[in-house]
């Protein structure tokens, strides 16, 4: 990572309360354009919590998000998304019914207006699609197939598309190589170093430290919903890293 | 040879699709072609098929309401209730003395308000599932139709009231005989199928419905506003159920308590048959038309053929079974595990 590259997103002093629980509390996080922040911790440190907090699906209890060096608060995962802030859940969040074009513009599609009744644009939704797809090198047999002819790279490759379709600055991975094959867990690694290029940021949370070791620049730990440790690749170890999962220094 | 297999298997896969969509058409013209064979005088004689299109007229409405809140992933189990209401205060607003065009358009408001109901229970009150509310809302909606009406039918509407249930389109001009006319509610269904068509597959409401029933937490996440999907798809089930109404009240002329008993079931079916499938996100317009036509054509068929209702029954009850071993076994096939 090059420190000149642009401050992208910021998140301040996060803490978030679930009632008497407390699951974030002073949490700080910093991602540049074209760098990979890991995000590690155990079960419960409050990652998922945390990401949740970053797309507008959670409003935290206190603490500040600033996009671009501006103070914004999110009221909806809507709110991100026009920020250029996109999530790939663990779940990956697709319609396994629709084909992948209706898939990537899921929510976003683009109409054609005849006379005063709004149509959704096929052809324009499938010319998008393959040029997005194209860009991002992912293979395919049509834009028409149905997600859930899909193999779970396949998948984890559409959903990846869906979030970088519109201009996204910020791309929050949650687990992106969990639910994969080995031999597919190579082409999505693959997949997040070229976001990476293109000058996106991206948020990779894993437990797999072969993927935070493969695409990372920076990898940061939560443990107990705190801010644990946090160091640059090179200058850390895999077995370090797993001493800050447990909560080792 | 390794060529070939591969010609044949990407054959096979492409034929998968075009079953998917047209294999209940198929299924329909085979029902068709037996009928006509058993009965070949009447079957397919000019009375016999406006009469069956006069038949299934209302129970399609119901069907196409309860298809698209299957396609959420959902059921509606009050339609059959919301069109006895419906057809009550209509009923009753007709003898009340209301110009015909209040008495017509009265009902489809009634419906859609008790949709809006159902839409609002769900989304709301935070049912746990939409069969909760509906079932709910099947003895709320007749009980209040039975309590407005004291139980007794009302009966006697002006024509223009019954213009949608009873019309007839004279095709005298073409040169037909006069008996050789057009039914005004098989226009009506195919008006009603084709604007519901559009919608559900050229809006992105209608878009948005089937992505729903594929994934609700993935249409949350793209920033669809899924309880107010959810709240327009009942109040739509429930504005076809007054349709429903409207045109049982031209067929009948009458308002009466028992009307529209268990046809939410008869409605369940026809989408079944017609290929939805109860986990959401897959059907089409065309499949529930045509399940809709299998049941009529069977209960048809099978009255002229003089079968007593009770094979009728179980026939309508294998169809189903049937139906939908062939759509598991498709699918089998089709999908990847």
């Amino acid at each position: 990572m090059n420190s000149t590259n642009k401050l992208l997103l910021e998140a301040k002093g996060i803490t978030k309360y679930f009632g008497t629980i407390t699951a974030l509390e002073n949490v700080n996080l910093k991602v540049h354009s074209g760098e990979c922040l890991g995000v590690v911790g155990d079960n419960g440190a409050g990652k998922s919590t945390l990401m949740k907090v970053l797309s507008g699906l959670y409003k935290p209890s206190n603490g500040a998000l600033f996009f671009e060096g501006k103070e914004k608060i999110l009221e909806s995962p809507k709110d991100s998304q026009i920020l250029g802030l996109e999530m790939v859940y663990q779940d990956l969040a697709l319609a396994g019914n629709l084909p992948i074009g209706e898939n990537i513009f899921l929510g976003r599609e683009p109409t054609r207006k005849i006379g005063f009744l709004k149509f959704l644009d096929f052809k324009k939704i499938q010319e998008m699609t393959n040029t997005h797809l194209e860009k991002l090198k992912i293979n395919v047999k049509s834009a028409d197939q149905k997600v859930e002819e899909l193999s779970g790279g396949q998948r984890q490759a559409v959903a990846i598309a869906r979030s970088t379709a519109f201009n996204a600055k910020v791309v929050i991975m949650d687990e992106p190589t969990a639910a994969l094959a080995i031999k597919e867990v190579g082409k999505v690694l693959d997949l997040i170093n070229k976001l990476k290029k293109t000058g996106v940021g991206v948020i990779v949370i894993s437990h797999r430290m072969d993927d935070i070791f493969a695409v990372c620049d920076r990898v940061m730990a939560l443990f107990q919903g705190t801010n644990f440790a946090e160091s640059h690749l090179n200058k850390t170890s895999r077995d370090e890293v797993i001493g800050w999962i447990m909560g080792k220094k | 040879m390794e060529d070939k297999d591969k010609k044949q298997e990407s054959l096979y896969i492409k034929l998968i699709p075009y079953f998917e969509k047209y294999g209940i058409l198929l299924l329909l013209v085979i029902m068709i072609l037996v009928m006509h064979i058993l009965q070949p005088d009447v079957f397919l004689s000019w009375r016999n098929v406006t009469n069956v299109f006069k038949q299934i007229s209302w129970q399609s409405m119901l069907a196409l309401g309860v298809f698209m809140v299957i396609v959420t992933a959902g059921i509606d189990l009050s339609v059959g209730s919301i069109m006895m209401l419906s057809l009550m205060i209509l009923a009753i607003v007709s003898k009340a003395g209301a110009p015909w065009f209040i008495v017509a358009l009265v009902p489809l408001f009634a419906g859609l308000i008790c949709g809006l109901i159902n839409g609002l229970g769900i989304t709301f009150l935070r049912m746990p599932h939409p069969f909760i509310m509906t079932l709910g809302t099947l003895y709320i909606f007749r009980g209040t139709g039975n309590l407005i009406s004291g139980g007794t039918p009302i009966s006697g509407f002006t024509d223009e009231v019954r213009y949608l249930g009873h019309g007839r389109i004279d095709l005298t001009w073409l040169g037909l005989e006069k008996s050789q006319y057009l039914p005004v509610s098989l226009v009506l269904i195919a008006v009603v199928y084709f604007i519901f068509w559009i919608f559900l597959n050229h809006s992105r409401t209608g878009k948005w419905i089937y992505a729903i029933g594929g994934n609700p937490s993935a249409a949350r996440a793209s920033g669809i506003n899924v309880n107010k999907i959810l709240i327009i798809v009942y109040s739509l089930c429930g504005f076809l159920s007054g349709i429903g109404a409207l045109i049982l009240a031209g067929r009948t002329d009458s308002g009466y308590p028992n009307a529209g008993l268990q046809s939410e079931l008869d409605a369940i079916a026809a989408c079944i048959i017609g290929g939805a499938s109860f986990f959401g996100g897959r059907g089409t317009v065309l499949g529930v038309f045509a399940g809709v036509m299998i049941m009529g054509i069977l209960r048809n068929g099978l009255n002229l053929m003089d079968v007593s209702s009770f094979w009728q029954q179980v026939l309508i009850g294998s169809i189903i079974v049937l139906a939908v071993y062939i759509d598991v076994l498709r699918r089998d096939f089709g999908t990847r595990k």
